[in-house]
């Protein structure tokens, strides 16, 4: 059974990076926690790598919740990938 | 026995200035269990001249939602009555608000402190980010966070108020 495509987002410097706000993927059930789809993704090429050069920096929101990289996404239908927080 | 009124709670994010001093009396609107209203005003600063913008990037949905799971977890804290939190995005000049965090309650102690923890978890949690516009015209880049907002709200893990 395959997955259903995950809407996939991005802020700040790694939609900059990334060269894109959004999109929708296909993840391979290898994919477990958000750390793997943070390596993952930076195996999808140059821009991708450049927004990924320090994974360990990098935020998870799985449907609009934090989690730490060593937790599952689950089900997810949307994740979102960002730096850490600025605001305020 | 008198139950509690549930406090009320706005949350508000978008690109509009708001007014501070009409949003500070409506924490209080002729409730006469208010006996303390605290409120943090966060400004643009220019950066001793260097900026000329702040680009304030965020995740609609998760900004509000984020700063919403904030406030309840404040309210289960401390003996509210109120909280407004007013977070801008977009383009924001130096002189210019950003942020409101205002609170009320009975008495001073719990309108301080929960002010203080909002803040300071709105600032490590909430999806928010800055890009900076420098006033020579460049683009200043993405500001950094930094580890001592981290120590801010990690001071709340030990406190017992």
């Amino acid at each position: 059974m395959s997955r259903e495509p995950v809407l996939i987002r991005y802020f700040a410097w790694v939609r900059e990076r990334i060269g894109l706000a959004e999109e929708q993927l296909s993840l391979p059930e290898s994919v477990v926690t958000g750390g793997d789809l943070v390596r993952w993704l930076a195996e999808r090429g140059e821009t991708y790598a450049f927004a990924f050069e320090t994974p360990d920096t990098i935020r998870v929101a799985v449907d609009q919740l934090h989690i730490e990289q060593d937790e599952p996404i689950g089900e997810a239908r949307e994740i979102a990938l960002f730096p850490p927080m600025t605001g305020g | 026995m008198v139950m509690a009124a549930v406090p009320r709670i706005i949350v508000c994010v978008g690109p509009d200035d708001f007014d501070v001093g009409a949003e500070i009396d409506a924490l209080q609107a002729g409730d006469p269990a208010v006996g303390a209203v605290t409120s943090f005003v966060g400004y643009c600063r220019d950066e001793g001249g260097r900026l000329a913008a702040l680009e304030l990037e965020y995740y609609p949905g998760m900004a509000e939602a984020e700063i919403g799971r904030v406030v309840k977890e404040a309210v289960a804290r401390w003996p509210l009555l109120a909280v407004t939190v007013i977070h801008r995005g977009g383009r924001i000049k130096p002189g210019e608000r950003i942020v409101l965090v205002a609170v009320s309650s009975s008495h001073r102690e719990a309108a301080f402190a929960a002010c203080d923890y909002v803040m300071d978890f709105l600032k490590t949690r909430a999806p928010f980010w800055k890009k900076e516009h420098l006033a020579e015209g460049t683009n200043g880049g993405w500001v950094a966070a930094k580890a001592d907002d981290d120590k801010r709200a990690d001071r709340w893990k030990s406190k017992t108020d």
